[in-house]
């Protein structure tokens, strides 16, 4: 009879996967017996010790798989340099992630709502918020997330990442749903965020079928043999297959990397999204996506006929030319700081596939490296957003004009772009940082940014492909603009604070013409209301005025911060190391 | 009977499913589009391990049936999420994000 034999497992190889999906696991039963109060502490020490437990596997795996890839149960695992690179860089992106999740700042609350399946504005709701209840499934989440972006890039095995996809994507719809404020929005990105996801993961399946038909396996180097010698397989006639097969796989990443044409659910959910979040999926599943981008095509594109691979190279071509459209020209005119960030980050992502065209080490090299500095740039910027917030005053202080005083709601963040006019006077540091990373995602010199895209186009060179270097050289131009823009605003144009004063019931409200000291506010306040100000001592509790606030962090966001800028400015600086490290890794086949 | 008609089958199949997400306007019936578009899959590949006469097709489809019971967790929790938020389960009543 079969007797059952065990397969070896290089558990050692594993184990930056394992040690956060067992923290995962871990993470839920803490919900269970792990008492309320001490739960947020504990799932959080948990999470970050699973993190940095995974980053410290990952450098003790370096250089054994410098030497040569580590392949587990047949390619299931597959951990080529690239990937493990790949694996550090989700590493250390989710690490900080983790910290701006973390941040309760000095109002006390973090961004998530006290019971994310109360529905909004209900009064189970207020008894929630009042009770001081917290989400702190949000950890396990996180942890889930990372874990599938882990093995994402690792695995020579099309089902396997397959699986991947959805151990990522599936708790970051839930994550994108949980915001603590503006809680439709976050509902609703997480809604489209669900239903384009799940459109993709179709496509991507089904191509992944089409190449099994092909080849009769899913795992690439058996496909690539097929290629190679199409007599092994009843359907090896039929290379169409595989073409399709692998446009359709394709679209599932390049989804997931938000590049055009797949790129519409990205403004839409990184404004939803809970902001700590929206830092964390934009810069860890650009890189794990990237990652397996670069294995599946790298793999299959080398084996392909000339013909098929000119084919694919179009196609690239095409992603990659719109993507660096779509993303300069709409991020140009956005007034909303969190889905202007979210066109730069469409805009990166075509500048990544740039480095991509040519599909050899040079690129890959390449996109390691604009990988960690995107990655670090994206989660500063979106912490400092998470920083900047709203304050209702009521009374008198939303008469006057003088200095804020320190008090009043602080409500949600101050997204509109308007709001962010000044900033330089309230808070120095964080606008500095602020400009800092925009300079970086610019591509100035002195910048990680520079470095990277330097990189990136002299791939693109090297290939052959100097037109789109050319185009993306442009399109960095145009980008300078919408970056500089935002500095400029929040430099050297004197804050709009006076203004917004909004009757709190209209009824009472005095005319907008009446006479009266403070300043009107630009732009339009999202309430709907015009600026009015009220002169009657009588309606005077009845008035309240926002003005845009800076909140101080109580540590984790600001050592993240201060992390992502001294990165940036490090890589940008001194880049030898990390280039040299990027080389290293560069090779991505087994 | 011919086996490809199977294949023939996945496809339409899979073409319905996309067809359904990209052009309907019910929440639910966008989301049974994306599960038909999964079982079209899981007949692809049923019928492809026929043609290879090896069982890792039937393997991977149970992958996939796995795969999409977990997002329908997920998934209705999200879409039962907003139909209790806003009473109503339309894709196009979902337009706060203005784009």
């Amino acid at each position: 009879m079969n007797d059952f034999v065990a397969p070896p497992i290089d558990w050692a190889a594993v184990s930056p996967v394992l040690i956060v999906l067992a923290a995962g696991v871990l993470g839920v039963l803490l919900e269970a017996f792990v008492p309320a109060r001490g739960r947020r502490a504990t799932q959080l020490a948990l999470t970050l010790v699973a993190l940095a437990g995974s980053l410290v596997a990952v450098g003790l795996l370096w250089d054994r798989v410098q030497e040569h890839a580590v392949s587990v149960v047949g390619g299931s695992y597959l951990l080529t340099p690239f990937g493990l690179a790949v694996q550090a860089v989700v590493g250390v992106c989710a690490l900080l992630g983790v910290l701006v999740v973390a941040e309760r700042t000095t109002t006390g609350q973090d961004a998530f709502a006290p019971a994310a399946a109360a529905v909004p504005g209900t009064a189970y709701e207020d008894e929630t918020r009042r009770a001081g209840l917290q989400q702190t499934e949000i950890y396990p989440l996180i942890l889930f997330a990372t874990g599938g972006m882990l093995l994402f890039p690792a695995t020579d095995d099309l089902i396997v990442m397959f699986v991947a996809l959805e151990v990522l994507s599936l708790p970051l719809y839930v994550l994108c749903a949980t915001a603590r404020r503006r809680r439709l929005l976050s509902q609703e990105a997480a809604f489209k965020y669900f239903v384009l996801g799940a459109f993709a993961s179709a496509l991507f399946v089904f191509g992944i079928a089409l190449v099994y038909g092909f080849a009769g396996t899913v795992r690439l180097q058996g496909v690539v043999a097929v290629l190679a010698d199409p007599s092994v397989s009843p359907l090896g006639s039929m290379p169409a297959l595989v073409l399709v097969g692998l446009l359709l796989v394709l679209s599932g990443l390049l989804f997931k990397i938000g590049a055009a044409p797949f790129h519409a659910w990205t403004p839409d959910v990184y404004q939803g999204a809970p902001t700590p979040i929206t830092g964390f999926m934009a810069a860890c599943t650009k890189a794990a996506a990237i990652g397996a981008l670069v294995r599946v095509l790298f793999t299959l594109a080398n084996g392909l006929d000339p013909a098929t691979r000119h084919d694919v190279e179009v196609a690239l071509w095409a992603v990659a030319i719109l993507t660096m459209l779509v993303g300069t020209v709409a991020g140009a005119v956005q007034t909303d700081v969190k889905r202007m960030l979210a066109y730069s980050s469409i805009a990166h992502a075509g500048f990544l596939v740039v480095g991509l065209v040519g599909m050899d080490e040079v690129g890959s090299q390449a996109v390691l490296f604009y990988l960690l500095a995107y990655g670090l740039a994206t989660i500063g910027a979106f912490a400092v957003v998470t920083l900047v917030r709203e304050r209702t005053l009521t009374g008198d202080e939303a008469l006057g004009d003088g200095p804020v005083p320190d008090d009043g709601v602080v409500l949600g963040e101050a997204t509109r772009l308007a709001q962010w006019a000044g900033l330089g006077r309230k808070a120095p540091w964080l606008t500095a940082a602020f400009s800092l990373f925009l300079l970086s995602m610019a591509g100035i010199p002195l910048t990680a940014g520079f470095v990277a895209k330097f990189g990136v186009f002299s791939a693109a060179v090297e290939a052959g492909a100097w037109p789109l270097a050319l185009l993306g050289v442009l399109a960095s131009a145009v980008a300078v603009f919408f970056y500089v823009r935002v500095i400029v605003l929040m430099v050297l144009t004197p804050p709009t604070d006076g203004g917004d004063a909004t009757p709190a019931e209209a009824a009472t409200s005095v005319p907008a013409d009446a006479a009266g000291g403070t300043g009107t506010g630009s732009g339009g306040a999202p309430s709907g209301s015009g600026a009015a100000t009220l002169t009657g001592a009588a309606t005077r509790t009845l008035v309240s005025r926002t003005v845009v606030t800076v909140v101080g962090s109580r540590g984790p966001a600001a050592f993240a911060i201060a992390v992502c800028a001294v990165g940036v400015l490090l890589l940008g600086v001194l880049p030898a190391g990390a280039l040299d490290l990027a080389g290293q890794a560069a090779q991505f086949r087994p | 009977m011919e086996i490809t008609n199977y294949l023939g089958l996945a496809a339409i199949l899979f073409a319905i499913g996309a067809a359904t997400v990209l052009l309907r306007r019910n929440a639910i019936v966008v989301f049974m589009g994306v599960e038909l578009m999964l079982n079209a899959t899981n007949l692809a590949f049923v019928t492809f391990a026929r043609i290879h006469g090896d069982v890792t097709g039937q393997v991977l489809a149970f992958f996939v049936m796995v795969v999409a019971a977990a997002e329908v967790v997920v998934g209705l929790a999200i879409i039962i999420t907003i139909f209790r938020s806003r009473r109503s389960a339309s894709v196009d009543d979902v337009n706060l994000l203005h784009s």
